[in-house]
């Protein structure tokens, strides 16, 4: 591990480049960095369930495309729906989602787990891909993006890119700060258990189906905080936010990045992404380059990005 | 795929740029993008679906635009094209963001596309956002051209309802008492449901059930046994490409063809015909489209000739609806003499422009969707013959739906 | 619905359920003997209907096309499992589904490559080109009846193998404990890499007898897979006899779904909905028997 100082160095150096972006970057960069963030929260979301308390769910898009839905189904169609009830409702949303969803597939673990997550996942596209409650198929939009008035006061404004950039940068700030306390406090410390060895956590008393419980609403919770963000920022929502397939790259992107981490999601989303662009100007046939790439990883870096760096960083493979 | 040069718009933008970052980093400055003028040319965005179900379809409309570019030398107005082109992948969940990287990130002066309507309903709301001009060559969703229309969007394929509405209008003055309709359930397949309704309600028929299953669900037996113990008139089903191809051939094998009538919105047997067992599957089958291949006029003659020596295909109707787009652009930088940056003008060329397209000439409704005849066709052999005019300069979803008009 | 309209689509239903069942038991082999879950499955499936109408071009039959088919779909299941999937056995199930996830978007796109991505029709054998009157408008194919038939021969023989045959007795055994029967001198490397092939055999098969009705399209394995996900999670994994009872529920839920009406406060309900059903059955599964109606318990 590196000394302290080169830590702070690079991340001084980091926190300066992440606040200069906007005043030196193209809009396209910006916009770019914001997808990033919004992404890094997602699957930060996604590691606390996967990384930390050891359930690898293949449908954690639920909870991010739901919260995107009801913040379209909650704005009127040609004005804005206010920031201060529109995020709470869909925070409660998701939650709730999870909550119903996390009762039944917890019953569950291991390899039901996965694919009870990936059913109801499943599920939930139909449920707005078939019927007309939120334009089917082709999704709906958002016209007008939320007010942050509050008393008459406009502290930003979401139709500015830089605005909502500085917001999206705190959320991530906010999230990150969020989960490290909560996996530093005892809680923490029985997810972690929980993973290792449920039956011994449970033989030591400890309730663990409402530990796991509370992780998989607190993560349903926060991925639908990133869904909300992405429904802001690109305008539009439809029923493939809520697919297998935006659950399976957020598995990818942990992966890389090195779950079991918290800074692992954030290097995974950026180095996907950067990854996808540099896969499409190869070749027309990237999804092969992006398909092998996976393997790879699988095969060769287990730990992550992190783990090349870091030695105590990303979570053991359990049986490995 | 010509040229081979694969570029996009954010990726392209993005090698480039990260090979300027990259140098100026080594200066210890982090430099802003640079983004090079090219003010001879004009930068058309191809966001199209080159991987994935539809990529033929991406190929079909790009090889058709850019032979109508050829025709004219590769030049419109003295000014050259550059092509940047994306993979939408048909994934609407990418759509915004793509459509983003190209207008913002690239800055290209058209964006054209797409097919999945779904990725068009991202690429219209960036559009109206961002008021660059656009022309869609397929996606046929109403609203783009009834409560979304905007004066910088044109569409010069169809409107879902409008293949549908003249199967229903030929269906009623034909006096065919009831119907039932099958579709995929999802935007593109009610739309053209509820446009057959409309004509054939109209015309005094009655539907007696709407069966729809869910997309891309293809297991139609239990539908099918449904409609025979329905025993309607007549059946007027939505579908396309491989679904389309195994409808044809269970309605067959389950002994419902000859006995109950089959039409069909005209993709129904657009591009299936060559399947093994389906060409027999489909024989007799009438169907409404804006295209056909044998329509018999110099024009179509010619593009066909054209096309096919090119590209060493037969062209679609998705060729066909490339090829009007490029037409399009074409009169509306004639106009302006390659004054790209003058939107205003184009707009109004292509608004009064009169497309001889290979399909029969065509312009565009006040809502900018192409007010254009609709064929009647009957599969004969492996051709969708045109057997008439089902409906003559058809406007619908009508324009009056939309603001502008 | 009357009568025979009912009698009709129960056996519509069973025999999509059969179908599901054959690529279903590939899923649930694999995953009950060897802890492997394979989300490429699906993919295998596509391969084998792709592989079904260009052998039967080339072979002109297309009994030889699946003979041949199989067989090289056999050899590309070894080689995937001493390539990669033999590097799996000891790590987590993310792991697995990561890696499978990856071979989907290679099988996808080389299947574009090989292919292309036209749909294509395979024709029915002469022999089974028939049709049987069943009422006065409708037909059942006979095609259909023959694919239901095999599907139930191999269920039957699939039982057999695995109860009765020292090859099943030797599976058993090693999925009850690897160490254990590799202690006893028996090649357990061996004995997961014929049933890995047999698992991808068995979704490719599925594949190419269902190509004739089902058509060869880009895509079509992935619902596949989604809805065998559901069957096995319904039927409990690693059970054939659970592998079959999920299939058939589904088949016969899938199939009502799409023809029943039902309105709730003038809000239709179905056929509305009918893309959730199979997954509402799961959910009803899960909250009654969490291990599925044939899972060992958790």
């Amino acid at each position: 591990m590196a000394s302290r100082g080169v830590r702070l160095a690079v991340l001084g150096a980091l926190a300066v480049a992440l606040v200069a972006l906007p005043f030196v970057a193209d809009k396209f960069y910006v916009q770019l960095a914001t997808k990033v963030l919004i992404l890094a929260i997602f699957v930060m979301s996604l590691d606390l369930l996967v990384g930390y308390t050891g359930l690898a769910s293949l449908g954690h898009a639920a909870f991010y495309g739901f919260a995107g839905y009801l913040l379209a189904l909650i704005t009127p169609q040609y004005e804005a729906a206010s920031l201060w009830t529109s995020l709470p409702i869909a925070l409660a949303g998701s939650a709730l989602l999870a909550l119903v969803i996390g009762t039944m597939v917890l019953r569950t673990s291991g390899i039901y787990f996965i694919m009870a997550t990936l059913a109801f996942g499943e599920m939930l596209f139909h449920v707005f891909h078939d019927t007309s409650i939120a334009g089917g198929s082709d999704g709906i939009y958002i016209y007008v993006r939320p007010v942050a008035t509050i008393f008459g006061w406009l502290p930003f404004d979401f139709e500015k890119f830089t605005h909502f950039y500085f917001v999206v940068l705190v959320a991530t700030l906010g999230v990150y700060a969020v989960l490290r306390n909560i996996l530093d406090s005892p809680f923490g410390r029985v997810i972690v258990g929980i993973r290792v060895n449920e039956q011994r956590m449970r033989s030591l008393g400890y309730h663990t189906f409402r530990y796991k419980l509370a992780c998989f609403v607190l993560a349903g919770t926060l991925a639908g905080l990133a869904g909300y963000l992405a429904a802001v920022q690109f305008g539009v929502v439809n029923p493939d936010m809520l697919g297998f397939h935006l659950s399976a790259s957020g598995l990818m992107m942990l992966i890389l990045g090195g779950m079991g981490t918290l800074v692992g999601p954030v290097i995974g989303a950026a180095a996907m992404m950067v990854l996808e662009l540099v896969f499409q100007g190869i070749s027309e046939h990237w999804l092969l380059l992006m398909g092998g790439f996976i393997v790879l990883v699988v095969l060769v870096l287990p730990h992550g990005l992190i783990g090349i760096v870091s030695r105590r960083g990303a979570r053991e493979d359990p049986h490995g | 795929m010509k040229e081979g040069n694969f570029r996009s718009g954010g990726r392209r933008k993005f090698l480039q740029d990260a090979a300027v970052l990259g140098s100026a980093a080594a200066l210890g400055a982090l430099a802003p993008a640079i983004v090079r003028a090219q003010a001879q040319k004009v930068k058309v965005g191809l966001m199209l679906p080159y991987s994935g179900t539809y990529a033929q379809l991406g190929i079909a409309i790009e090889n058709g635009f850019r032979m109508a570019i050829e025709e004219s030398g590769g030049k419109i107005a003295g000014r050259e094209i550059e092509y940047v082109k994306l993979d939408d992948e048909s994934n609407p969940a990418k759509a915004t963001d793509n459509a983003n990287k190209l207008v913002t990130g690239d800055k290209v002066d058209v964006l054209v596309g797409t097919v999945h309507s779904g990725v068009q309903a991202g690429i219209i709301k960036i559009v109206r956002e961002t008021g660059v001009l656009h022309i869609s060559p397929n996606a046929g969703l109403n609203a783009m051209t009834t409560t979304l229309c905007a004066p910088n969007m044109f569409r010069t394929s169809f409107a879902n309802g409008q293949v549908g509405y003249p199967m229903g209008k030929v269906l009623a003055e034909r006096r065919v008492k009831n119907a039932v309709t099958l579709t995929w359930k999802y935007a593109a397949g009610e739309e053209s449901v509820n446009g057959f309704k409309d004509a054939f309600a109209k015309g005094g028929g009655k539907i007696v059930r709407d069966l729809t299953l869910p997309f891309p669900n293809v297991e139609f037996q239990s539908l099918l046994t449904e409609i025979a113990s329905l025993k309607p008139d007549a059946v007027y089903v939505f579908f396309a490409g491989g679904g389309a191809a195994k409808f044809l051939r269970d309605y067959q094998a389950a002994g419902l063809k000859g006995k109950i009538p089959l039409y069909g919105a005209g993709f129904l047997t657009d591009g299936v015909l060559e399947v093994p067992g389906v060409a027999a599957a489909a024989e007799g089958i009438e169907t409404t489209l804006h295209y056909g291949e044998g329509i018999e006029t110099a024009k179509n003659q010619a593009f066909r000739l054209s096309y096919a020596k090119t590209y060493k295909l037969q062209p679609d109707v998705y060729a066909v609806q490339g090829y009007d787009a490029a037409v399009l652009l074409a009169a509306g930088l004639k106009a302006v003499k390659g004054d790209v940056a003058n939107t205003k003008g184009m707009i109004a060329a292509m608004e009064k422009a009169e497309i001889d397209s290979p399909r029969g000439r065509w312009r565009m409704s006040k809502a900018h969707n192409p007010v254009q005849d609709l064929y009647l066709r009957k599969v004969v052999g492996t051709e969708n013959k045109v057997i008439g005019v089902a409906a003559k300069a058809l406007d619908y979803p009508p324009a009056s739906l939309c603001k502008m008009a | 619905m009357e009568l025979d309209t009912f009698l009709i689509q129960v056996l519509n239903g069973v025999q999509y359920g059969l179908l599901l069942f054959l690529v279903a038991s590939g899923l649930t082999l694999v995953f009950g003997i060897m802890g492997i879950i394979n989300l490429a499955h699906g993919s295998f499936y596509m391969i084998g209907a792709y592989l079904a109408w260009s052998l039967s071009q080339h072979l002109g039959s297309l009994a030889l096309a699946i003979l041949a088919g199989v067989v090289l779909t056999v050899l590309i299941g070894m080689a995937l499992e001493w390539l990669l999937i033999n590097k799996l056995y000891h790590r987590d199930h993310l792991y697995q589904v990561l890696l499978t996830y990856g071979l989907i978007l290679v099988f996808e796109e080389l299947r574009g490559v090989i292919w292309g991505n036209d749909v294509h029709g395979v024709a029915i054998p002469e022999w089974l080109g028939a049709s049987i009157r069943l009422t006065d408008t409708l037909a059942y194919p006979v095609y259909r009846l023959w694919i239901s038939a095999v599907c139930l021969v191999l269920a039957v023989l699939m039982y057999l193998l695995i109860q009765r045959t020292r090859l099943g007795m030797m599976i058993r055994a090693g999925a009850a404990n690897r160490e254990m029967v590799q202690s006893l001198g028996i090649n357990i490397q061996l004995v997961y890499r014929v049933i890995f092939a047999l698992g991808v055999a068995l979704a490719a098969f599925a594949g190419m007898i269902a190509a004739p009705v089902s058509s060869v399209f880009p895509g079509m394995g992935n619902q596949v897979l989604i809805i065998c996900f559901v069957v096995v999670v319904i039927g409990g994994i690693g059970s054939i006899k659970g592998a079959m009872a999920g299939a058939i529920l589904i088949g016969l839920v899938d199939t009502f779904g799409k023809v029943v009406e039902v309105d709730i406060g003038g809000f239709r309900v179905l056929p509305e909905l009918a893309g959730t059903t199979i997954y509402l059955l799961m959910a009803v599964v899960l909250l009654w028997r969490p291990e599925g109606i044939f899972g060992k318990r958790l």
